[in-house]
């Protein structure tokens, strides 16, 4: 942790499939770096890689899709209190390194470098 | 956070966290799991025999490619003796199923399944492309779900199959449970949850003559969690195409579903509670299928399909809800002895709505405090009534005419002078005057939409 933390960006990759990658410029997969602290200066976690992909990697208005209420990307980031984490959109499966994020600790599971996050939608098709 | 170790093995890291009992198991382990809890629900039901030919209701998408791997790999391993085939269905939308017919190809390779797919053309002379040319771009989807809702019959009934799995999951069926408890059809209720259904089709025994024929249904992933099918699709790296459904979700059951997951979210196993809530109340409603979990295999009970909508052609529904298919069909003794399709037509012409049946559906119910007499929707009639079969194409339908034909009629008879022939045939007749016609068309908007 504390190797990832010295250092500005981390490297990860980040999936997108179940029909997710349609939101994200139909690209199943994205290597990329996002900044090893958030806002507050505290290691970058999950909620934070979410509202980092809603602003910056995706191009599809329909945000609504990945988040619950379109919160993360209608509130400026600075009105989010830490208490108000990213809820995911319900049907949506985060896997960390194949890993249920549920059992890394949610959205507060601080983010590794080359770690894999895959985010699968349950919602589509038959 | 330390990582976990697998609750079954107790030696790898665990990787899934089961939404109906918390257990953290290992990839490995999950596998297994899944694969034994499927194979229980289809030895517990008898939804299989030895030398049944079976079709997968496959659309390329999660829940049928897995239903058709997890087939193979117990089929194999369990030694059922059943032949799997895969059948989908074209509705006949340019590009739109382009990618998940490709995909259903890739896996009649990967699991060595004879795969037939069959076009709305084929099954009824038109494709969806046609229909939205007459009749405009809005309420095609009531006909792309009505046609839907009885291709896979009528796709098996040509090819000879009997029985048609299709995979629906525990979040489905919870979904429709719901739904239905939330518009007080305790009726239908009982018949979505059923785990095998059984719609009588027409089967072309040779040109001239036509039998018909009851297509089983069943349901092999009803206890399977949708994210548990999409955990064992990802772990097993199955070949699965995802779509969205060309028009926006029904609102009611696009709220059941958001319910469905929300409660899941606070409480894992509500799915699965629900499920098993609708089974219990199935139950109580008189006539309802007492699906006793054993030994019952063969005691279908007799469904008109209410799933339908865009998105999906095995069946499962991804949005759109339907028109209600309103009626109970209760089975009698007779039928339940294997005699079904005979007892549907004796019942039939025999009193269509009988006043003093024993039967009383739960709406319209004696002790109801509010409901006396009949229920107050004049359109919606959970009422039980005697099903019967379309005169035109033999499928289980409560009207004279199945919706499908109905529909069909209105196409045909507004058809372009100049296009191709219907290759649908429909015996004269049985022709419908126009007020039928007419009342047909409205009770597909059943609802309470
Ligand atoms: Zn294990
Ligand atoms: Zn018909």
């Amino acid at each position: 942790m504390s190797a990832a933390s010295t250092e500005d960006v981390v490297p990860i990759t980040v999936e997108f499939s179940g029909g997710l990658e349609m939101l994200f410029s139909n690209e199943r997969k994205h290597k990329l770096s996002i900044a090893a602290k958030d806002e507050s200066g505290l290691n970058s976690n999950v909620a934070f890689l979410v509202r980092y992909l809603c602003d910056n990697l995706m191009k599809d208005p329909r945000k609504d899709l990945f988040v619950l209420d379109g919160t993360v990307c209608v509130v400026p980031e600075h009105v989010l209190s830490p208490a108000l984490t990213i809820q995911r959109r319900p049907g949506i499966l985060v896997l960390i390194n194949d890993a249920d994020w549920e059992l890394e600790g949610e959205d507060k599971y601080e983010i590794q470098k080359g770690d894999n996050i895959l985010f699968v939608s349950t919602l589509h098709g038959g | 956070m330390a990582p976990s170790i697998c609750a079954v093995c107790q030696t790898n890291r665990a990787l899934i966290l089961r939404p109906k009992n918390h257990q953290k198991l290992c990839k490995p382990c999950f596998i297994s799991v899944f694969e034994a809890e499927i194979h229980h629900t289809i030895t517990t039901n008898s939804l299989f025999h030895r030398g049944e030919r079976i079709a997968v209701g496959a659309s390329g998408g999660k829940d049928s490619t897995v239903l058709a791997s997890v087939l193979k790999t117990l089929n194999e391993r369990y030694d059922y003796g059943v032949e799997l085939i895969l059948l989908s269905i074209d509705e006949g939308i340019k590009g739109y199923r382009d990618d998940s017919l490709e995909t259903v190809k890739r896996n009649a390779k990967q699991y060595g399944m004879p795969l037939t797919i069959l076009g709305y053309d084929e099954l009824y002379g038109w494709t969806m492309d046609q229909v939205v040319e007459q009749v405009g771009k809005k309420g095609n989807c009531t006909y792309c779900g009505v046609f839907r809702r009885q291709a896979l019959d009528r796709g098996a009934a040509k090819l000879g199959v009997r029985h048609v799995v299709t995979g629906h999951n525990a979040d489905d069926v919870a979904e429709t449970v719901l739904m239905n408890l939330l518009r007080g059809d305790l009726p239908r209720l009982s018949r979505t949850t059923s785990i095998v259904t059984s719609t009588p089709s027409i089967v072309p025994s040779s040109p001239e003559t036509t039998s018909h024929t009851n297509i089983k249904r069943s349901k092999p992933l009803k206890y399977a969690y949708e994210k548990e099918i999409v955990l064992y699709a990802h772990h097993k790296n199955l070949d699965y195409f995802s779509t969205e459904c060309l028009y926006s979700p029904e609102a009611f059951r696009g709220s059941a579903r958001a319910l469905i997951k929300n409660l899941e979210r606070v409480r894992p196993s509500a799915i699965l509670d629900v499920v098993r809530s609708g089974e219990d109340m199935a139950k109580l409603v008189p006539g309802g299928n007492d699906n006793c979990g054993n030994g019952c295999g063969g005691q279908a009970t007799l469904v008109e399909e209410e799933e339908g909508g865009c998105g999906s052609s095995n069946g499962r529904t991804t949005g759109g809800e339907m028109a209600s298919m309103e009626q109970q069909l209760v089975q009698s003794e007779a039928a339940a002895e294997g005699g079904l399709e005979v007892e549907i037509t004796t019942a039939a012409s025999k009193s269509p709505n009988p006043p003093d049946s024993d039967v009383i559906p739960l709406v319209t119910g004696k002790k109801g405090k509010k409901l006396k007499g009949p229920p107050h929707g004049t359109r919606k009639q959970p009422a039980r009534q005697t099903m019967g079969q379309c005169a035109r194409c033999g499928y289980l339908s409560s009207q004279d005419i199945c919706k499908a034909c109905v529909l069909l009629e209105g196409l045909n008879k507004n058809r372009p002078k100049n296009s191709i022939e219907v290759t649908y045939d429909i015996p004269e007749e049985a022709s419908l005057n126009g007020n039928t016609v007419v009342n047909g068309v409205q009770q597909l908007s059943l609802g309470p939409d």
